[in-house]
């Protein structure tokens, strides 16, 4: 058991989003071996959002302070967990208050031990950026943009484990 | 008799598509509505004869968005209400599901702020979506056009959550200037990060 915990470790780790697959960012808050870009400015993060081959790219947003969020956040991990190939990448960005950073979200990041990429956008102008996410955007959170090169879906809703997988399912051909 | 069933079963799929596809564009036609304040009295918009609009802000407690704008929906209300244009509040949470967002609640939270306005609780829940409200604070001006009220502004308060200061762009304020001056605000619809409204699936 602990042989097949290790291999599924090492199997992982190198899986994980790699610094490279995320546009540069101004600023990167160390704590406690937790690396977290802050993107200051929605332009900053807007390459994200541009397709990439094969690779399925499902973007959550979501804050500490949203209850939904939270509840939703384990099926994120999970699709992040079972992740063993390059056919899809997880990215939750955060939008809790800037000043709130220390405060809140890595203490929260801290216990809950995510394994999916987290990053920050920080831009409180929230009109210029929310339609280019998607026009049908109300900007209420959660909300969960998914896209390949041949397809994007953008959801404002809460996933259960189901419905998430169902969906990137049907993105990325097969189930993970 | 199946017939009937399979109409009246219908007529209800219309019904709840409607409240699920409800909401307002800029120009529709606004309901009015009687729900309770905090202090206990029903209100309803017809209660103002002499305000030539409303500056109706779906708002809460619990969510950090709401509460940044609080002290801003006040000094809203603090320069339209004698203008004509009060700020009505309404919260469209369930408490159920959002217990900080109880009744009892929204009357300790006006209080310890001092809000000057309306605080109203949409029981129920049949305002919000028929105004199409979708995330707190979510804020609806209307102007009296006849016996009607009409739907001139959808959208935020202004461009930055975070710091009043550092905000450039007064929607509402704007918007109500605009109205106030005989004219048709030039941004009618705008879009803030905001908290999902709370509701038992």
């Amino acid at each position: 058991m602990r042989f097949r915990l290790i291999l599924l470790f090492a199997l992982t780790v190198p899986l994980t989003l790699r610094a490279q697959q995320l546009p540069p960012a101004s600023t990167v808050i160390e704590h406690a071996g937790i690396s977290i870009p802050v993107y200051e400015g929605f332009e900053a993060l807007a390459p994200l959002f541009a397709p990439r081959g094969d690779t399925t790219v499902i973007v959550n947003f979501w804050a500490t302070w949203c209850a939904p969020c939270v509840e939703e956040l384990p099926y994120f991990e999970e699709l992040t967990r079972r992740r063993t190939s390059e056919k899809y990448l997880i990215i939750l960005v955060n939008l809790d208050f800037r000043k709130q950073l220390s405060t809140r979200l890595i203490p929260f990041l801290e216990k809950h031990e995510l394994q999916s990429t987290v990053v920050v956008l920080d831009d409180p102008d929230a009109n210029a950026w929310i339609d280019r996410i998607d026009p049908t955007w109300s900007g209420a959170i959660p909300a969960t943009v998914i896209f390949n090169a041949a397809r994007r879906e953008f959801r404002e809703q809460s996933f259960t484990s189901e419905e998430l997988t169902t969906l990137v399912t049907s993105f990325t051909g097969h189930a993970q | 008799m199946r017939t009937y069933i399979l109409a009246v079963l219908m007529l209800f799929a219309a019904a709840s598509a409607t409240v699920i596809a409800g909401g307002y564009d800029v120009g529709d036609k606004a309901t009015d509505f009687k729900l309770r304040n905090i202090d206990g009295t029903l209100v309803s918009l017809a209660d103002y004869p002499t305000a030539e609009g409303f500056i109706v802000i779906f708002t809460c407690n619990h969510c950090p968005y709401s509460v940044a704008y609080e002290d801003r929906i006040i000094a809203l209300n603090d320069k339209y209400a004698n203008r004509g244009y009060p700020v009505i509040a309404i919260n469209p949470n369930d408490p159920e599901v959002q217990p900080a967002d109880s009744f009892d609640a929204m009357k300790e939270r006006a209080s310890e702020k001092g809000f000057t306005f309306p605080y109203l609780f949409d029981e129920g829940q049949q305002i919000y979506p028929a105004y199409g409200a979708t995330r707190t604070p979510h804020v609806f001006v209307l102007q009296k056009d006849g016996k009607d009220l009409r739907v001139r502004y959808i959208g935020a308060i202004d461009n930055n959550y975070g710091d009043a200061d550092a905000a450039d762009e007064h929607y509402v304020e704007a918007a109500v200037d605009a109205l106030l001056a005989g004219r048709s605000p030039d941004t009618e619809t705008t879009k803030a990060i905001g908290c999902s409204i709370k509701y038992r699936k």
